[in-house]
C-alpha cells in the first residue's frame, strides 16, 4: 500500500493513503477534539458528516482550516492543530453551538456525561456571545415507552441518523428543516411511537448531548421498594455485570457480578434473581423448537419453517414486525429471557412464596431500551397486570445505586437468591453477538445426538464481523449457523429468507452491533470498539469459570419442568414461555 | 402504534407509482419525482410522500427532509393564484416587507397560508435575478416590477 509521509504539529509520521488527519494525528498522541465524528473501529461503522467543524487544523499553504475528520493526508502537508488561529476558530465554532443550545446543564439528564459539556469545558468556554441573535428551537418533548427526544438540544451531529439508517436500515431518524429549526426527526415529526422506530436505542447510545436519552423508571421502583405490600424482584441481563463498573470508574470488561448482586440487596429488593435463569429456559424452549422444526423439515413436511430465527431481542422482533410481517412465522415463538422470567416469577414463584401476582412487582436491569418498550406489551400482561413491572437500563441502576450512598467498589461479593438465580455459563454469553446460537448448539447438540459433547466452545460462532455463519457437525448431520447483529447485517440475511435463498437452519440476530453488551442502555462507549470486545472478552470469561456451562444441565431449570412445566414446548411451556407475532408493517389503504 | 392507514385514490397512488416508474424507481431521482407530484397535486401531504417512499424505496423520514429543507416543496395546499414577494436584499431594501405587510393585510392571511376559498396563497422567497425590478411580487406565473403598497389591490383585483 502506497505509504504518506506528512508532519503534524512538528511531528513526522508514515500513514497509509487514504489515512485522515485526525486518525494519524491520533497514531501520534495527538487527540483532536470532535462533536460529530464517530467511529466504531471492529464493526465498520464511521460517522463523518464534517458538520461540527470542532475538528478543524491549519494546513501549509491552504487557504482554510481543514476539517481533520474527513479530509485525507498528502505527501508532505504540514499540519498545525493547536495555533492561534485553529484555537480561535474551534472555540468560535463552539461558541455558535452553543448559542441557541438550552443552559439547563445542571438539570439535564446527560449532565456529567455529556459531550458537549466536556467539550465546552476542554475548550475553555466562558462566554457565550451572540446569544441575543440566536432563535433557540422550542420542539416540544416526545416521550415514547421507550426513548425521550428533547430536539432543542440536538447539535445536528447526525450520529444517530447514521445508526438509525446507515447501520440499523429503519429509517425512522432524518436531518429535517432548516437554520435554526434544522434537527433531526422521523418523518412529518411524529412521535417515534408512530414511527418505523424499533426502541434498539442505539440513537441514544451515540448521541452526545441530551437530546436523545432513555425514561427513567427509577422513581417507580423506588416507591415499589418503599411499599410494604409488594415483594419486589429483580431480574439482571448478562450484559449487565460486565459493563456496570465502568460507571463507577472500574475498567471495561470488569466483572461485578458479586458486587452487582450485593448492591441490588443493599437497595432493598427482597429476590435478587438472575435472567440468565430465564435465558437458559429459554435454550430449553427455543433449543426444542428448533430440533422439532429441523426434524421435520428433514422428513420433508413443508410445513416446517427452516430457518429459524431467535427470538430474544425486543428490537429485533419489532424490526421483523414492521419490516419483515410476512415472515412472521419464522421466529421462534420463544419469549425473551426478561419475559419469561415474568412469567415464571408471578406464577411458578408467586405461588411457592404464596405471594399473589398483583402483590409481586417484577423488576428488570437490562442493557436495552427496547425491553422498557417490551415489557409494556399487552400480550405479557395477565387482566392488566404485567409480568413485568419495570425495566431499568444499566445507567439508570448506577445512577440508582449513586443515589442510594451505596459505594459499590467496597461491597463484597454476594450470592443470586435461589431458584430463580442459579444458571450456566451457556447463559451469560447471551449478552454477547453469537452467544445465544452457541448456548442452543451446546443443547441441542445433546439432545439431538445423544452424545456428550466433548468440545463447549464453538468459537467459530464467535467474533464482531456484522454477518457470520459456519456449520456445526450434529453427528453427521451439518447444521448451517448464521449470526447478524446490527439490523442491517439482519436484514440481508431476512432479504434471502424472503427470496428463499437462505441457506441457514437457524440464525441469530441481536439489534444491536455487538449484541445486548452494545445495547442502547448500557454505559456509553463514546466510540471506542474496545469497550464493546472487553464486555464481551469478560462474558466468556465468566462462562468458562463457571461450573455447569449448558442451559439443560441447570438443576433448578430441570426441576422448574419437572414441578411445573413437564417437558419442554408442552402445553404449559407454551401458554406462559411462548408469544405470537403481529403484522406492524405501514399500509397504504385505497380509498373507493 | 406504526400501523398508519393512508387513504388515497386509486387514481393518485397510481400516478404517484407511475412517476416513480418514469424515473426508473431510483432513489437519486426523489428530487425530480416530488417535483412532479408537486406540480400535479399543488402540494405534497404526508400521504402522497409515503406513497413515493414505497414506490423509490426510501424512508419516508427522508422524503420528509426534503420536502422541508427545499422552500419550493410545500405540505400545505397553494391558492389557485400562489403569490410570492420576494425578500431578497434588493427588494428588502427598497421596502418589500410593507408590500407583504399589504398582501397579509388584504388577504388575512399569513405566510404560508391560503385564503378560505383557496384562491391566494402566500409565500416569500429570496430573489429571483430580477433586483432590477425590486422590489418584485409573482402572481402564479406572471411578475411584477417595482410594486408599492398602494398598488396591491390592483393587483389582486387582475384575479377576481
Amino acid at each position: 500500500m502506497e505509504t504518506i509521509k506528512l508532519t503534524i504539529d512538528n511531528k513526522e509520521i508514515d500513514v497509509p493513503k487514504g489515512t485522515t488527519i485526525q486518525k494519524a494525528a491520533r497514531e501520534l498522541g495527538i487527540e483532536i477534539p470532535t462533536l460529530c465524528y464517530m467511529e466504531l473501529h471492529d464493526l465498520g461503522i464511521e460517522n463523518k458528516p464534517a458538520g461540527c467543524r470542532i475538528c478543524v487544523a491549519e494546513v501549509q499553504g491552504r487557504r482554510n482550516l481543514a476539517p481533520t475528520c474527513s479530509t485525507n493526508c498528502e505527501n508532505g502537508m504540514v499540519v498545525k492543530t493547536h495555533t492561534p488561529r485553529v484555537l480561535n476558530a474551534r472555540r468560535t465554532v463552539m461558541e455558535f453551538i452553543l448559542s441557541d443550545h438550552p443552559k439547563d446543564c445542571l438539570i439535564c439528564p446527560k449532565s456529567g456525561d455529556c459531550e458537549l459539556q466536556t467539550m465546552a469545558h476542554r475548550l475553555g468556554i466562558r462566554d457565550i456571545p451572540g446569544q441575543e441573535f440566536a432563535a433557540t428551537s422550542t420542539y416540544r418533548k416526545d416521550t415514547s415507552p421507550s426513548i425521550i427526544r428533547d430536539l432543542d438540544k440536538c447539535i445536528l451531529c447526525r450520529r444517530c441518523e447514521m445508526m438509525c439508517n446507515d447501520v440499523q436500515t429503519v429509517g425512522a431518524l432524518s436531518a429535517i428543516n432548516r437554520g435554526f429549526m434544522a434537527t433531526v426527526a422521523p418523518a412529518f415529526e411524529q412521535n417515534l411511537e408512530h414511527s418505523t422506530c424499533t426502541y434498539c436505542g442505539q440513537c441514544v447510545a451515540v448521541c452526545p448531548t441530551g437530546a436523545l436519552t432513555e425514561v427513567n423508571h427509577v422513581p417507580s421502583v423506588l416507591r415499589a421498594l418503599a411499599d410494604p405490600t409488594k415483594t419486589v424482584v429483580v431480574q439482571t441481563a448478562p450484559a449487565v455485570r460486565v459493563a456496570l463498573g465502568e460507571e463507577f470508574g472500574l475498567a471495561p470488561g470488569t466483572i461485578v457480578t458479586g458486587k452487582m448482586t450485593a448492591a441490588l440487596r443493599a437497595l432493598g429488593f427482597d429476590y435478587v434473581f438472575d435472567t440468565d435463569f430465564a435465558a437458559d429456559l429459554t435454550i430449553l424452549e427455543e433449543g426444542t423448537e428448533l430440533l422439532d422444526r429441523l426434524s421435520r423439515h428433514l422428513n420433508g413436511d413443508t410445513t416446517a419453517r427452516i430457518p429459524i430465527l431467535t427470538s430474544c431481542c425486543p428490537g429485533w422482533v419489532n424490526f421483523f414486525e414492521k419490516y419483515f410481517p410476512d415472515l412472521k412465522d419464522v421466529p421462534s415463538t420463544a419469549k425473551s429471557p426478561q419475559q419469561m422470567f415474568g412469567a415464571i416469577a408471578k406464577s411458578y414463584f408467586a405461588e411457592k412464596i404464596g405471594v399473589n401476582r398483583k402483590d409481586m412487582v417484577v423488576v428488570s436491569i437490562m442493557p436495552c431500551l427496547a425491553k422498557k418498550y417490551e415489557c409494556q406489551r399487552e400480550e405479557f400482561s395477565v387482566d392488566g397486570n404485567p409480568d413485568v413491572d419495570y425495566s431499568i437500563s444499566t445507567r439508570e441502576l448506577a445512577a440508582f445505586i449513586k443515589q442510594a450512598n451505596i459505594d459499590i467498589k467496597t461491597l463484597h461479593d454476594e450470592d443470586f437468591d435461589s431458584p430463580l438465580g442459579e444458571s450456566t455459563g451457556a447463559s451469560v454469553i447471551f449478552g454477547t453477538t453469537g452467544g445465544v446460537i452457541e448456548a442452543a448448539c451446546r443443547t441441542a447438540y445433546e439432545v439431538y445426538t445423544g452424545k456428550k459433547l466433548e468440545r463447549l466452545d464453538f468459537t467459530e460462532l464467535r467474533g464482531m464481523e456484522g454477518v457470520r455463519s459456519a456449520t456445526i457437525d450434529f453427528n453427521g448431520l451439518p447444521v448451517n449457523i448464521g449470526i447478524a447483529h446490527g439490523l442491517g447485517n439482519a436484514r440481508k440475511l431476512l432479504d434471502d429468507v424472503r427470496s428463499g435463498t437462505s441457506q441457514f437452519h437457524a440464525i441469530e440476530v441481536m439489534a444491536c452491533p455487538g449484541g445486548c453488551i452494545g445495547g442502547g442502555g448500557q454505559p456509553l462507549h463514546h466510540g471506542n470498539s474496545d469497550v464493546i470486545r472487553a464486555r464481551a472478552a469478560a462474558l466468556y470469561a465468566e462462562d468458562r469459570s463457571k461450573p455447569l456451562r449448558k442451559s439443560h444441565e441447570n438443576p433448578f431449570i430441570v426441576k422448574l419442568y419437572e414441578e411445573f412445566l413437564e417437558k419442554p414446548n408442552s402445553e404449559k411451556a407454551h401458554h406462559l414461555l411462548h408469544t405470537h407475532y403481529f403484522d406492524k408493517q405501514k399500509k397504504i389503504i385505497i380509498k373507493h | 402504534m406504526s400501523h398508519i392507514k393512508i387513504e388515497l385514490r386509486k387514481e393518485d397512488v397510481d400516478f404517484i407509482k407511475g412517476v416513480c416508474t418514469s424515473f426508473n424507481n431510483d432513489p437519486q431521482e426523489l428530487i425530480n419525482v416530488l417535483h412532479s407530484c408537486q406540480e400535479h397535486f399543488g402540494y405534497l401531504p404526508a400521504e402522497i410522500q409515503e406513497v413515493v417512499s414505497e414506490g423509490l424505496n426510501v424512508p419516508v423520514a427522508k422524503i420528509y427532509g426534503v420536502v422541508t429543507f427545499y422552500s419550493f416543496f410545500t405540505m400545505t395546499p397553494r391558492g389557485l393564484h400562489p403569490i410570492s414577494i420576494c425578500l431578497g436584499t434588493a427588494c428588502y431594501v427598497r421596502g418589500a416587507e410593507k408590500v407583504l405587510d399589504e398582501f397579509k393585510k388584504e388577504l388575512g392571511i399569513q405566510v404560508g397560508e391560503s385564503t378560505k376559498d383557496n384562491k391566494f396563497s402566500l409565500s416569500s422567497l429570496r430573489c429571483v435575478g430580477a433586483c432590477g425590478l425590486a422590489p418584485v411580487v409573482l402572481v402564479g406565473d406572471k411578475t411584477y416590477g417595482r410594486v408599492a403598497p398602494d398598488d396591491v389591490k390592483n393587483i389582486l383585483r387582475e384575479y377576481e
